[in-house]
């Protein structure tokens, strides 16, 4: 399965962001999505959910336009994990996660049996089965994070799109959720998420797209694309490459 | 245990008033009703079951579950725990609709009707309004022309008031403004009751899509909700309960506003359960509030000030006691 943009244009009404956009992600792969501040990034993302209608080209799963399907019938294939989470409600972490489960039902109906299930193993398969019964409001931004990400899996969904899953972690909590990333994809989803760190394209992603100014730069798998030359001028900044002796890149702000 | 002591509840404010009747005398009456045996009770206290205090105490429970859970579901809906069921103009519609029957010397029928038409009027009216000015937040969009609308309509009803007569119109307005079960007779049950059932049942039927519903917009959707037409179904179903509310018993503040927290402080913030115990804990307080209206004094004291006066402190000690984690 595939979830592909098409010659994409996408922006609010009145104020387009970005355009010619063509992007691929396959079943069982992480695409980044690298780019500096105000590049488009978080605009391309809603707009590869469906929150954002496309101003031009289409997004579609297997070549079926996501606008052709139901809020619902999206939600069961397509699933979000936003940057962090506000909630008025200090709803308990499996109250939250058990709200992945909408789509699955009716507009009347009471979460049954299954749908609990699929929370509580969600949860599980996240490490943090221990935080099911905390409020959301009262956990760590790295386990709330966890949270979102079993919300997102308990749409069982067959894609997976992150907005900056670690932008406000702590080191060790970013590792966390990057390593429950890669797990994803090898557990057979697509996965898509946004990062301004090329170190974080580098060691977890499959493929890597670089958006700047509303358009890709460059688009292929990591070791191909992120070179210091491509990261200076997307960034508009010099970088400086490390390499280890074992063979791993990473890249300083120079 | 909440709805046993509804149930208490209920049984008291039978029993006590100007008119005490006997636990034995309500029961005996209740009994000769169901199965048609005659009584053998005095006409005065069949009436006072029947007539007077049975109207009221059912009143008082509808009026009271209807705003309570309107409020809860326009918490949810706007995202915000500050919200009551008057943010889109019910209570100001009704107020002027109210207002202006008294001031043209409708009857108490016309004066309930024109209550309850100016109600959905308002919140329809802040609706369109709020739904064609398509910039930003919408639900911030909403909440906004409802304040501004709002006002607008509370002007409206100053002006009725200063051109009404000041010797009986008044006072007629003043007193409905405040809120009063006192006048409430068989026939009001129907018009009252009937809405706030039909809302009150989608409201619970849609309870469990609530949560998800009161995240944040693009959160909602990705999860598979069309956030629309549920916003449009909930504020139909939320205004019927309140404009019935209002039409039957004036304006009642803090109901909507406060028994939401309170039945979250018991039973959490997950929907499912919060809709049917703001229901119970709202018909029950009000009730409460009611018997306390018609027991305390010789003259009715008018029920919005009660419900603030008692409900007030007992908050505060709520917040304090609590350390507000629950919200």
């Amino acid at each position: 399965m595939t979830l592909a943009a098409d010659d994409l244009a996408f922006g609010y009404r009145g104020h387009p962001v970005g355009r010619g956009v063509t992007l691929t992600i396959a079943a069982g792969e992480v695409l980044a999505l690298l780019g500096p501040n105000g590049g488009g990034k978080t605009t391309l993302l809603k707009t590869m959910l469906g929150l954002l209608p496309p101003q031009n080209g289409t997004v579609s799963l297997d070549g079926r336009p996501l606008a052709a399907l139901t809020i619902p019938e999206r939600a069961r294939l397509v699933a979000y994990v936003p940057q962090s989470h506000h909630g008025t409600f200090a709803f308990t972490a499996f109250d939250l996660v058990l709200m992945g489960r909408t789509a699955h039902g009716g507009l009347f109906a009471r979460p049954g049996a299954r749908d609990r299930a699929v929370a509580s193993a969600m949860l599980e398969r996240l490490g943090i089965a221990h935080l099911s019964d905390r409020p959301v409001t009262m956990i760590s931004g790295g386990e709330r994070q966890l949270v979102l990400v079993a919300r997102a899996l308990a749409q069982e969904p067959r894609f997976i799109v992150l907005d900056e899953p670690t932008a406000s972690l702590d080191f060790g909590n970013q590792g966390k959720v990057m390593r429950q990333i890669r797990q994803l994809a090898a557990d057979g989803l697509g996965v898509l998420f946004t990062t301004h760190d090329p170190n974080q394209a580098l060691g977890h992603a499959d493929r890597v797209a670089l958006l700047r100014d509303g358009g890709v730069m460059a688009e292929g798998p990591v070791g191909e694309v992120l070179t210091p030359e491509r990261l200076a001028a997307l960034y508009g900044a010099p970088v400086e490459t490390v390499v280890e002796p074992g063979g791993r890149t990473a890249f300083l702000p120079g | 245990m909440a709805a046993s002591v509804l149930v208490l509840g209920v049984v008291v404010a039978f029993a006590v008033g100007r008119f005490p009747v006997s636990l034995a005398d309500i029961a005996v009456a209740l009994w000769s009703r169901a199965t048609g045996v005659p009584s053998g009770l005095s006409p005065a206290v069949e009436a006072v079951v029947f007539q007077i205090r049975g109207p009221r105490v059912l009143a008082a429970l509808a009026c009271g579950a209807a705003l309570a859970v309107a409020g809860a579901a326009f918490q949810g809906l706007f995202r915000n725990p500050l919200v009551s069921p008057d943010i889109l103009g019910a209570s100001s519609g009704a107020a002027l609709g109210a207002v202006l029957a008294i001031l043209l010397s409708f009857g108490i029928f016309g004066i309930q009707a024109a209550a309850f038409a100016g109600g959905l009027l308002a919140v329809a009216a802040v609706y369109a309004v709020g739904s064609t000015i398509r910039s930003g937040d919408p639900i911030l969009t909403l909440v906004l022309t409802g304040v501004v609308l709002g006002s607008l309509l509370g002007a409206g009803v100053g002006l009725v008031k200063v051109l009404a007569d000041p010797y009986n119109q008044l006072p007629a307005m003043t007193f409905w403004l405040l809120g009063s079960l006192s006048a409430t007779s068989p026939a009001d049950l129907v018009p009252l009751i009937a809405p706030v059932v039909l809302g009150a049942l989608v409201l619970m039927a849609l309870r469990w899509r609530m949560n998800a519903l009161s995240l944040p917009e693009e959160e909602a959707r990705a999860l598979g909700l069309p956030t629309g037409i549920l916003r449009v179904v909930i504020i139909a179903a939320a205004t019927l309960t309140t404009a019935a509310s209002v039409a039957a018993a004036g304006i009642i503040g803090w109901v909507g506003l406060v028994v939401p927290h309170l039945a979250r402080f018991l039973v959490g913030p997950d929907f499912g359960r919060l809709i049917p115990a703001s229901a119970l804990l709202g018909g029950g307080y009000l009730l409460l509030i009611d018997t306390l209206a018609r027991t305390l004094g010789p003259v009715e004291v008018p029920l919005g000030i009660l419900t603030a006066v008692i409900g007030t402190p007992f908050f505060i000690w709520l917040l304090a006691s609590s350390r507000g984690g629950w919200s």
